[in-house]
């Protein structure tokens, strides 16, 4: 039996409905269960003396003072930990020529980066921790430092790692057709030069980490805010030489995530191993200027690109070469190389165009490690691409939105690979183009504009067209050696009372997870959402999966969940057709009741079945299966990513005496498949706007030229807060996955992929009277004064 | 946060209306001690400089940040946290309209950000949705984009000037 998606009627219709937050109403109340609430007897704590420098020679290590600190217990250096934590290597073999050295969880010899953790000190309180860690005394021995990205290959350049050979991290070329021939005859070719700033995800909750080692039991439980707990247990298996079923990672509430969370940090581990060796609790919380100076940053991306279009606007090539800097190691285990390796496969997304180059050049630097931060790789390409489309529509004269349209895959033209070889199975560029015209009544914006400008107020209008990675296949990781699931799997039972219990391997960081999986299993199985209750985020519980990343959650957790839900409701339905003595089609469950399909008349609450099945079995027919419990895992096999599509539009003023952006109003039309949960799928786009408008206009980490970051707190290094943030009207086009039952694809990074693209489009719009352009993100006040020649020293 | 004085400060403070005498290093900031010695997790510790809003606590009416203040400054005062305003009642509106609108995700922001909006609708009216913005500007959110934070405030101000309440609602706490 399949779901009738297409009427909104149906039994149990709690797919495609907002239904409110089971876990909401705790975290209003303030009873989330934080790794930094959760407290253990015998709980002892950690801090990291880092290093002060970009890249020096460790030559001594004096600890006296640290020790004579009340409530120090010990301290470890990079050899101690070594000595029972070995080193690891972020490389993947699909990623061909990625090359990285070994890391250790404390610096052994050698410190890279300002930050990279040196000594860990363990004391009674974290205040004691973190007072001896400012007392322990490391003799620093200078080494060159490399902090820029473009010079990092240069002969004259030190290198970083001399046994590698080069700075050189990973370097992709990817060539389809004659992209030299393309542009020799073309219209026109417009180049550009794009920078995006060095970002990082300032989750709320800093990252945190609780782990026990029981002795006795020989089994480490880590309390962890992770987005995969089955990775993490992994590597502090494979790492601490563990036996991987002694290691439990437990994820309850989760305060922010974005990527952030999902990478391994030398201090986490080096929290793991240090709490094996004293067998007792160990806490890890990271302070603010520790979260800015070793979470993972990204998007440091410089980029020179050239479009070639015809007299029509038809895009005949894109041409495009990026250049990164990933800091001294490629992260592990999912590899620093990913970004670059995503903004070849992403630029010209959404267009129907033959000749494509793409290289990306991923260098080392002694700065922080980059690695995989929300919508990967999408922001940088949607950025080169349209704002590539817009300078050639600028230099033809035509509108922004026509050049589009000329250009993007026609609505009934998939499946189709793209110039950069990617499988497209089913996407609505045009019809979420059209939906955004009605949305934002783009004549009257227009008019708007016209009529501003006469006021002597300049308006823009900006259009970014995008498309978006989801449901990854081990295409992403599996397939280059790392032990990172992209099946996952879903366990539904139901239990005497009727109600039912789903246990699931994605994890809930907020995004409504648990909402979206107890809507999915509800309409399986027959009951209200109100009687399921999810268990997410505990490795010895949860079936084996990959946790929540690349917007997988839906798609392939939702669709596990379905299954799993299907297959209870079928077993529930073979014990009532045998309590009933009627023929199984002929039942289906509806709010928790065994009704007839055909008429809906109840024949017997689930509470009943539950009640001859548990207690009494004896009256049931021997040999009757009765297990009402079903477990069932998905994956993707037929492509190896499903692509999502969407196209944002912002309205902003520019005000060219002081170079300040005022965002007036900001739109987004998105089709990731089935919605599963209007409200929930419209708040993820909200945040990622956001998100995306923070890269645009305000974040950016700045180091000096000996690798000193030099913006590490909140003050410094500025978010999005809530007085800046425009309104955002959200719309949506469906187009299901048919690889799945349930057709869900992801919407998670659709709002950060398009926001930063639509607003460099709108600055350029409201500046292109006065012949000033931007294109190095953020669009800073100074950055547009410059570019208006109001300042020019 | 380095720098734990080690001299200890004896006081005597109201936590959500119960009495609490006790002795805290004259370092230990207000958040931490209803943390780390009353068990009160609600409020959230982030930045630790006064930028975030995730610390923010009801102390004598005002909202403040629980990471500026000591805890030996808080002798004598009475203070409320996200638990003892929930069990009052004191913003039941305001949590049901987070909900509902799903003005919360990972819900790290969401207890400094419920105080801080509660400590503007105690002002009474219904302030326009630039003026919830402005208010809220020190609660940093980085999963929700704000926007459904406005409504579910704005949707609570209507509420209460409908039901005649006004600055009076939420008074049972402060
Ligand atoms: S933790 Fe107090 S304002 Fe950030
Ligand atoms: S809900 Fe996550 S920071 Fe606000």
């Amino acid at each position: 039996m399949t779901i009738a998606f297409g009427n909104p009627d149906r039994p149990n219709s709690y797919i495609g409905k907002t239904v409110p937050r089971p876990n909401a109403e705790r975290l209003v109340q303030g009873r989330g269960r934080y790794v930094d609430d959760i407290v253990l007897p015998r709980m002892v704590h950690v801090a990291f003396a880092r290093s002060p420098v970009a890249h020096a020679r460790i030559t001594g290590i004096d600890l006296e003072a640290a020790k004579a600190v009340k409530g120090v217990l010990r301290l470890f250096t990079g050899a101690d930990l070594a000595e029972i934590c070995t080193p690891w290597v972020g490389v993947l073999a699909h990623l061909k020529g990625l090359k990285s050295p070994p890391q250790h969880a404390l610096a052994v010899d050698r410190a890279a980066w300002v930050g990279e953790p040196v000594v860990a000190v363990v004391a009674t309180t974290r205040a004691a921790a973190e007072e001896a860690a400012s007392l322990v005394m490391v003799d620093y021995d200078d080494l060159p430092v490399v902090t820029d990205t473009m010079t990092a290959l240069d002969p004259e350049t030190p290198l970083i790692h001399p046994d590698l050979g080069d700075n050189l991290a990973f370097r992709r070329l990817h060539e389809e057709g004659d992209v030299e021939a393309a542009k020799a005859g073309a219209h026109k070719v417009v180049s550009a030069r794009f920078r995006t700033a060095r970002h990082t995800g300032v989750t709320l909750e800093p990252r945190s980490i609780l782990v026990d080692w029981n002795p006795a039991e020989e089994q480490m439980t880590a309390y962890h805010a992770t987005q995969a707990p089955h990775m993490m247990q992994t590597v502090f298996a494979e790492h601490l030489a563990i036996p991987e079923g002694r290691v439990r990672v437990i994820c309850d509430d989760v305060g922010g995530s974005y990527g952030i969370k999902v990478h391994v940090y030398p201090d986490e581990v080096a929290t793991a191993a240090i709490a094996k060796v004293m067998g007792r609790p160990v806490k890890f919380i990271a302070d603010r200027l520790e979260s800015f100076t070793t979470d993972i940053h990204a998007r440091d991306h410089e980029i020179e690109a050239k479009i070639a279009v015809d007299e029509d606007g038809k895009i005949l090539a894109i041409d495009v070469d990026d250049w990164t800097g990933i800091g001294p190691y490629s992260v592990y285990p999912r590899t620093s190389a990913i970004e670059g390796n995503q903004v070849v496969n992403l630029c010209g997304g959404p267009y129907d165009f033959a000749n494509y180059r793409a290289q990306t050049t991923v260098v080392f630097q002694n700065k922080t490690p980059t690695c995989q931060y929300r919508a990967v790789g999408h922001p940088i390409a949607v950025a080169i691409t349209e704002g590539l489309v817009d300078l050639a529509a600028a230099a033809i004269g035509m509108d922004p939105v026509e050049i589009r349209r000329r250009n993007m895959y026609a609505d009934d033209a998939y499946p189709v690979t793209s110039p950069a070889k990617m499988r497209f199975e089913g996407l609505s560029h045009h019809a979420s183009m059209d939906k955004l015209m009605e949305l934002m009544d783009y004549d009257a914006l227009r008019a708007d504009q016209v009529a501003a400008r006469k006021q002597g107020k300049h308006r823009g209008i900006g259009i970014a067209s995008f498309i978006e990675l989801t449901n990854p296949s081990p295409f992403m990781y599996g397939i280059g050696g790392a032990r990172i699931s992209a099946q996952d799997g879903c366990t539904v039972r139901m239990d005497p009372d009727g109600s039912v219990v789903a246990m699931s391997g994605v994890t809930e960081q907020g995004q409504g997870t648990e909402a979206m999986l107890s809507q999915i299993v509800a309409e399986g199985v027959g009951v209200s959402p109100s009687r399921v209750r999810i268990i997410t985020g505990d490795t010895q519980v949860t079936p084996y999966g990959g946790g929540t990343w690349a917007s997988r959650g839906a798609g392939i957790g939702g669709e596990a969940a379905l299954q799993a839900g299907r297959a209870l409701r079928d077993s529930i339905l073979e014990v009532a057709a045998a309590m009933l003595q009627a023929d199984q089609s002929g039942l289906d469950i509806r709010d928790g009741q065994i009704v007839d399909a055909d008429t809906g008349i109840e024949r017997m609450p689930l509470e009943e079945l539950g009640r001859i099945v548990y207690f009494r079995g004896d009256t049931l027919p021997k040999g009757l299966p009765r297990e009402l419990v079903q477990t069932r895992h998905y994956i993707t096999s037929e492509y190896p990513f499903a692509f999502t599509n969407g196209v944002q539009a912002s309205y902003l003023e520019v005000d060219t005496d002081t170079g300040v952006v005022t965002l007036l109003k900001h739109w987004c039309v998105e089709d990731c498949g089935r919605i599963i949960n209007p409200q929930l799928v419209d708040e993820q786009i909200r945040g990622g706007i956001v998100q995306g408008l923070g890269g645009a206009l305000f974040e950016e980490i700045h180091y000096d030229q000996d690798g000193q970051l030099l913006n590490g707190s909140m003050a410094d290094y500025l978010v999005p807060m809530a007085g800046e943030m425009p309104d955002m009207v959200v719309g949506h086009v469906e187009t299901p996955t048919a690889e799945s039952e349930l057709g869900a694809k992801g919407a998670g990074e659709a709002g950060t992929a398009g926001a930063p693209a639509a607003v460099m489009n709108a600055i350029n719009d409201a500046l292109r009277p006065m012949g000033a352009q931007v294109t190095e993100m953020p669009f800073t006040p100074e950055r547009i004064l410059r570019a208006l020649s109001k300042i020019q020293d | 946060m380095t720098g734990e004085f080690s001299e200890k400060v004896d006081i005597e403070v109201t936590v959500n209306g119960e009495p609490v005498e006790a002795r805290v290093p004259a370092g230990r900031h207000l958040v931490d001690f209803l943390r780390l010695d009353l068990g009160l997790t609600g409020a959230h510790a982030s930045c630790e400089h006064g930028v975030c809003g995730a610390c923010t606590l009801r102390v004598d009416g005002e909202a403040v940040r629980g990471c500026l203040m000591l805890a030996a400054q808080a002798d004598g005062a009475d203070v409320w946290t996200i638990e003892g305003l929930t069990d009052q009642g004191a913003c039941t509106d305001l949590q049901r309209a987070f909900v509902a609108r799903n003005a919360l995700q990972c819900g790290f922001c969401t207890p400094g950000m419920i105080v801080a909006a509660n400590d503007l609708l105690n002002r009474g009216g219904i302030p326009t949705r630039a003026q919830i913005r402005e208010h809220l500007s020190g609660n940093y959110c980085r999963c929700t984009g704000y926007e459904a934070i406005v409504d579910a405030v704005e949707s609570v101000a209507r509420a209460r000037a409908q039901d005649g309440k006004g600055a009076r609602a939420g008074e049972g706490a402060a």
